[in-house]
C-alpha cells in the first residue's frame, strides 16, 4: 500500500500513546490500533491510563485519558517507557503527556482544539502550537473537528454523535501512518455499534476521512513499517488481563470438573473480571454480586464447602474487608481462590492507578497463624494461567490461594497464544469416597498432609466445619494446648509443602555473574527489558522473575547465592524485599522502589542497574 | 419450582441427627427445647439426611450446628445468611438451616440478613432473639428494650431497638413466623411451614437467657400472663385471645388493631381480623409484627408466607437458559469465540 510516495521507515518496535479527554473515546481508539496492530503479525501489550472519575471536568488535565500501545517484530514484555507518536485531542491531554513522548517524536493534535480557552484551562500561558515550545518534534496541526464535520455532511446525525466520532479520524490518521487495513476496524465498528447502523456509518466514513486527509500530508508524514514478529505459530486473540483471569478460573472449573462460583463486590480495577464471568452461565458459571466484600467472600466459602471452586475477586481494601473471613477458610481447609487486583494504597488510595503493595497484607494480614499460598502473575496473558494455577494449588491442596495481579495488567492487554483444553492439566480435588466408614474430617494425607473433600449431599460423610480451633483427625471442637499448637503447625507444613508442587526458581541469563535482579508481579516486563538490555551491552547482569510468593520456591536460596549484588525493584516501599531479608538473611539486598501509581520504565531501571554494575 | 431435595428412601427418627458432642448450653437455656424441636422437624420432613446442612454464626445459638448430625457450618460473626447462600446456590438440592442469634443477625450482620431477604434465596433462617449478648456475657443487643440497664448500658439503653419481623417486611421478606422457646408445639409447627415455603423463611423465636436476661419474654410466655399477652394466628381463622378466648382483634374504621372483648359492644367472632398469610400485601402483616405487650398481645404463630419468584430458582433458569441458548457451551468455544486469528 505504499504507493503514496511518502517517506517510509522501519521500525522494530513503536510505542503509540492515544491522549484526550476521558469522553473522547481514547480507549476505544487504542483498542482498534492494537488489534490492527496484532492482525498485522505483530506482538504487542498495551496499557489504558484513565481517571478515576468517569467524566472529569472538560479540557482539564484532571480528565485526561490515554491509552498506549507498545508493538514490534519481537516479543514485547511491556507497555513502553516513551512514545514514538503522540496523538493529542486537546491542549491537556497535551501538557498531561509531552513528559512521555521521545525527544522528535510524531505529535498529532486536534488543531481545533488549542483556543485560548482551551489552552489556558490546561495550564499552559501561551499556545503551545505557536510559542515554539513543541519545537523538535514533528508536529502535525490537523483540524480533526471541522473535517469529521465535513466528512459527515449529509448526514442525519446530531452535532453530539458527529463530534464523538473524532476519535475515528485521529484513527484514519495512525492508519496511514502504519499502512494498516480497515478490516479489522470496520468489522470491529460494526460489533461494537451494531443496534445503531447510522453510528456505524459515520464512525467509518469519518475513519476514512482520517486516512484521506493524511494521504494529502505526504510532505510531512512518513509511512513507518513495523515487520511482523516471528512469534510462535498458532491461533491467537487479544485479552485484557482481567478476562484472562475470569477465563483462567473457567478454564479451571472444566478441568476440574467443579462448578464456578464467584461472590464478589464490585471495586476498580477488579470489577471487570466479575462482569465476565457473569457472561458464561452456560459454562455454569454461578455469580453472585455479593452486597458488600465480606458476604463476597463468606458466600463463597459456602459455595466450596458445597463442592464449587469457589472465587471470590477484589483489590486491595476489599483483600482488607476478606481478611477475618480468610481466615475462616485456613481453619476449615476449604479451597478458595482470592484474587486481589491491586492498586495504589492505602485506604481508597488511587483506584485507577497500579502498585505493588498487598504483598505483606496478603501473605500475613490476618489474626493468628493463617498460612496460605500467594502467587502472582506477571503479563495480562498469563493472568490465564495464573488463574488457573491458582485454582489447581487450591483445589488440590485444599487451602485458600491469594492471587496478585494489579491495575496495570489488569487493564492491559496482550496476545494471547489459545490453548487447547484437552493439552491443559486435568485437576484432581481430594474427594472422599462416599461411605467411608473410616472418614475423618481432619485425617491428612501423609505426603501432603491434605484433608479429603466431602461435600454436602454425599452418603455417609456427615461433619461440621468452622472457625473454633479442631481436633487433629476427628475436626471436633478443641482448645486443648497441645492440640492447638499440633494443629497450628500441621496447617503451616500443608502449606510449605506445597513447594514440593511448583516449577522451580529460573533464572533469565546466567546463573552467577555481577548482578542478580530479582522481580515479581506485573514489572517483570520492564524489569527484562531492562535486563535483556544491559546483557546485550555485555553486562553481567541475571533476572529472577517470581511468580510464588509462598511457600517460596525451594531453590530460592541457590539462586540468590551465585550474584554479587542483588537488587529487588518494587512498585511500593520494600515488601518482597522484606520477605527475602526475614527467609534469607545471609545476603545483601538492595531496593529500588517507585509509588507513583506508574509501572517502571525500562530506562530508570536501566539507570539503576548500571550504578550497581559500576561498582561491583 | 418444586424443591428437588432427593427424599430419604428409609424413615428417619431423631436419632438420625442427634450428635456425639456434649451440648454445653447452660442449663435451662431455651436453646435446649429449640433442639429438640429441629431434631424432631428434621426426620419428618423426609429429606435425605446427607441433604441438611445447618449454618451458624457467632453466639450461643451458633453452637448449634456441633449438636446435629447432619452437613454444617459454624462460621464467623454474622456471616451465616451469606454462607448459607452460597451453599444453596452451589447446590439447590440441599435443604439449608441458617441459626443465627439477635446480635449475630440484627448487628454485626445486619446487612446480609437484609438482602438475603430481599434476594428470598431458599434457606430457612432461625433467629433465636434473647435480646442480649449472652456468649460475651451480658452486653445489651440491637432488640434489647429502650432503657433496659445491662453491662454497657449501665443508666438505661438509649437505642431504640429493631423489631425482626418488621425489618423482615421492610426487607420486602416472603416469610416471617414469631414462636417462643416454651412452647415446642407451636415452634415445631412453624418450623414445617418454614420448610415448606420457597423462599427465605425467618423464624423469629422468643428465647430466655437463663444467665443474663432471664425473664425477659416474662409477659408473653409465663402460664400466668401469656393468654393475656400473646396471640397465636393461624390462616384463615379469626385473631381471639385470653384464657377463655373472649379477645380479639378488631380493625377499627381508622385503620388501627385495637382491643375488642366478643359479644361486647355488639362485637362478635365474625367481626373480628381474620388472618390471610398469604396476602402479598404486608400492611397488615407488618401490624401484627408490631403488636407487642402490654398493650396488646404479641403474635405468635406464621405471620406472613407470600410467594415470590426465588433468587436460586431464577439462577437455575438462568443457567439453563444460557444453557440452551448460547453458542458457548465448552472452553474451547470460549476461547475461539469472536476475534481470533492465525500467526
Amino acid at each position: 500500500m505504499t504507493s503514496k510516495g511518502n517517506k517510509v521507515v522501519e521500525q522494530k518496535d513503536v510505542v503509540v500513546k492515544f491522549v484526550g479527554d476521558s469522553g473522547d473515546g481514547m480507549q476505544l481508539t487504542g483498542t482498534l490500533f492494537s488489534d490492527a496492530a496484532a492482525y498485522a503479525g505483530n506482538d504487542l501489550a498495551t496499557f489504558p491510563d484513565y481517571p478515576a472519575e468517569i467524566r472529569a471536568p472538560q479540557n482539564t488535565v484532571a480528565g485526561v485519558s490515554g491509552f498506549q500501545v507498545h508493538f514490534g517484530d519481537k516479543k514485547i514484555h511491556s507497555s513502553g517507557d516513551l512514545c514514538d507518536v503522540l496523538v493529542a485531542m486537546n491542549p491537556a491531554s497535551l501538557k498531561a503527556n509531552l513528559k512521555w513522548a521521545k525527544k522528535g517524536a510524531t505529535i498529532i493534535v486536534d488543531a481545533d482544539n488549542f483556543d485560548t480557552k482551551a489552552f489556558e484551562k490546561a495550564g499552559y500561558e501561551t499556545n503551545p502550537l505557536e510559542d515554539g515550545s513543541l519545537k523538535g518534534y514533528n508536529l502535525i496541526e490537523a483540524p480533526i473537528t471541522t473535517l469529521t464535520k465535513e466528512a459527515i455532511k449529509g448526514m442525519k446525525v446530531d452535532m453530539k454523535t458527529a463530534l464523538k466520532s473524532k476519535n475515528m479520524f485521529a484513527l484514519g490518521i495512525m492508519f496511514y501512518i502504519f499502512d494498516r487495513k480497515f478490516d479489522t476496524a470496520f468489522h470491529f465498528i460494526e460489533n461494537k455499534f451494531r443496534k445503531k447502523p447510522l453510528v456505524v456509518e459515520v464512525n467509518k466514513r469519518v475513519l476514512q476521512a482520517g486516512y484521506n486527509y493524511a494521504d494529502t500530508m505526504q510532505e510531512s508524514i512518513s509511512v513507518i513499517q513495523v515487520p511482523p514478529a516471528k512469534i510462535e505459530k498458532g491461533r491467537y486473540r487479544n485479552l485484557t488481563g482481567n478476562v484472562a483471569t475470569a477465563w483462567g478460573f473457567l478454564a479451571a472449573a472444566e478441568r476440574a470438573d467443579r462448578p464456578l462460583f464467584l461472590g464478589s463486590y464490585p471495586i476498580t480495577p477488579a470489577s471487570e473480571i466479575l462482569q465476565e464471568l457473569a457472561k458464561y452461565k452456560s459454562l455454569g458459571a454461578r455469580v453472585l454480586q455479593a452486597e458488600d466484600e465480606i458476604a463476597g467472600i463468606t458466600s463463597t466459602i459456602g459455595a466450596s464447602y458445597g463442592g464449587s471452586l469457589g472465587i471470590t475477586t477484589t483489590s486491595g481494601p476489599g483483600l482488607s474487608l476478606k481478611s477475618e473471613a480468610i481466615g475462616l477458610a485456613v481453619m476449615t481447609e476449604l479451597p478458595l481462590v482470592i484474587v486481589d487486583v491491586q492498586r495504589g494504597g492505602p485506604s481508597t488510595g488511587l483506584p485507577t492507578k497500579s502498585e505493588q503493595s498487598d504483598l505483606m497484607q496478603a501473605c500475613y494480614g490476618r489474626n493468628g497463624e493463617a498460612p496460605v499460598i500467594v502467587i502472582a502473575a506477571s503479563s495480562s496473558a498469563n493472568c490465564f494461567d495464573y488463574a488457573f494455577e491458582a485454582s489447581r494449588l487450591s483445589l488440590e491442596h485444599m487451602t485458600p490461594v491469594i492471587l496478585l495481579t494489579d491495575g496495570y495488567l489488569a487493564n492491559g492487554s496482550q496476545l494471547f497464544k489459545i490453548p487447547n483444553m484437552a493439552d491443559m492439566p486435568k485437576i484432581k480435588p481430594p474427594f472422599a469416597k462416599p461411605n467411608d466408614e473410616n472418614y475423618k474430617p481432619y485425617q491428612r494425607d501423609e505426603e501432603t498432609l491434605v484433608r479429603e473433600w466431602a461435600i454436602p449431599g454425599m452418603e455417609g460423610l456427615r461433619h461440621r466445619l468452622g472457625g473454633l480451633e479442631k481436633w487433629d483427625i476427628t475436626g471436633n471442637v478443641s482448645t486443648d494446648p497441645e492440640n492447638h499448637q499440633r494443629m497450628v503447625e500441621l496447617r503451616e507444613e500443608k502449606v510449605q509443602k506445597v513447594a514440593k508442587d511448583i516449577p522451580e526458581q529460573d533464572i533469565m541469563g546466567e546463573k552467577e555473574g555481577d548482578l542478580l535482579v530479582v522481580s515479581w508481579g506485573g514489572s517483570k516486563g520492564a524489569v527484562l527489558n531492562a535486563v535483556e538490555e544491559l546483557q546485550n551491552e555485555g553486562k553481567s547482569v541475571s533476572q529472577a522473575h517470581f511468580h510464588y510468593m509462598h511457600p517460596l520456591p525451594e531453590n530460592t536460596e541457590k539462586v540468590l547465592s551465585g550474584f554479587k549484588r542483588i537488587i529487588v525493584p518494587e512498585l511500593n516501599l520494600g515488601q518482597f524485599v522484606q520477605i527475602l531479608r526475614m527467609k534469607f538473611p545471609h545476603f545483601k539486598y538492595e531496593q529500588y522502589n517507585k509509588v507513583q501509581g506508574l509501572p517502571f520504565t525500562v530506562s530508570e531501571l536501566k539507570s539503576k542497574f548500571n550504578e550497581i554494575l559500576e561498582e561491583v | 419450582m418444586d424443591n428437588t431435595i432427593p427424599k430419604s428412601v428409609q424413615p428417619l427418627t431423631k436419632k438420625d441427627f442427634e450428635s456425639d458432642q456434649m451440648v454445653k448450653w447452660c442449663p435451662g437455656c431455651g436453646d435446649h427445647a429449640i433442639l429438640k424441636s429441629v431434631e424432631k422437624v428434621f426426620p419428618e420432613l423426609g429429606y435425605k439426611k446427607e441433604n441438611y446442612v445447618v449454618v451458624s454464626g457467632i453466639g450461643c445459638s451458633s453452637r448449634f450446628p456441633y449438636y446435629m448430625n447432619t452437613y454444617g457450618i459454624h462460621g464467623i460473626h454474622g456471616r451465616a445468611a451469606p454462607i448459607a447462600t452460597g451453599v444453596k446456590l452451589a447446590n439447590p438440592d440441599l435443604s439449608v438451616w441458617v441459626i443465627t442469634g439477635d446480635g449475630d443477625s440484627m448487628a454485626i450482620g445486619g446487612n446480609h440478613f437484609i438482602h438475603t431477604v430481599r434476594r428470598n434465596v431458599d434457606l430457612n433462617i432461625l433467629l433465636f432473639n434473647n435480646q442480649i449478648y449472652g456468649l460475651t456475657k451480658g452486653q445489651y443487643s440491637p432488640t434489647t428494650p429502650l432503657g433496659k440497664i445491662t453491662k454497657t448500658s449501665p443508666q438505661g439503653t438509649i437505642e431504640h431497638p429493631f423489631n425482626p419481623g418488621e425489618l423482615v417486611i421492610g426487607s420486602r421478606g416472603t416469610f416471617f413466623a414469631r414462636a417462643v422457646d416454651m412452647n415446642p408445639k407451636l415452634l415445631t409447627s412453624i418450623l414445617f411451614e418454614a420448610a415448606r415455603h420457597d423462599g427465605t423463611s425467618v423464624v423469629e423465636i422468643l428465647q430466655n437467657c437463663v444467665i443474663y436476661n432471664d425473664k425477659t419474654h416474662q409477659l408473653i410466655t409465663s402460664k400466668e400472663t401469656k393468654h393475656d399477652n400473646q396471640l397465636v394466628v393461624e390462616h384463615g381463622k379469626p385473631m381471639i385471645f385470653g384464657k377463655n378466648n373472649e379477645k380479639g382483634l378488631y380493625l377499627n374504621s381508622q385503620n388501627k388493631i385495637e382491643i375488642v372483648k366478643i359479644g361486647e359492644n355488639g362485637i362478635n367472632e365474625e367481626d373480628l381480623m381474620v388472618h390471610d398469610m398469604h396476602d402479598p400485601d404486608p400492611t397488615v402483616h407488618l401490624k401484627l409484627a408490631n403488636l407487642a405487650p402490654p398493650e396488646f398481645p404479641a403474635v405468635l404463630g406464621v405471620i406472613r408466607s407470600s410467594k415470590s419468584a426465588t433468587y436460586d430458582d431464577m439462577l437455575e433458569e438462568q443457567i439453563e437458559t444460557a444453557r440452551e441458548e448460547s453458542d458457548i457451551k465448552t472452553m474451547d468455544d470460549l476461547l475461539n469465540s469472536g476475534d481470533t486469528w492465525e500467526m
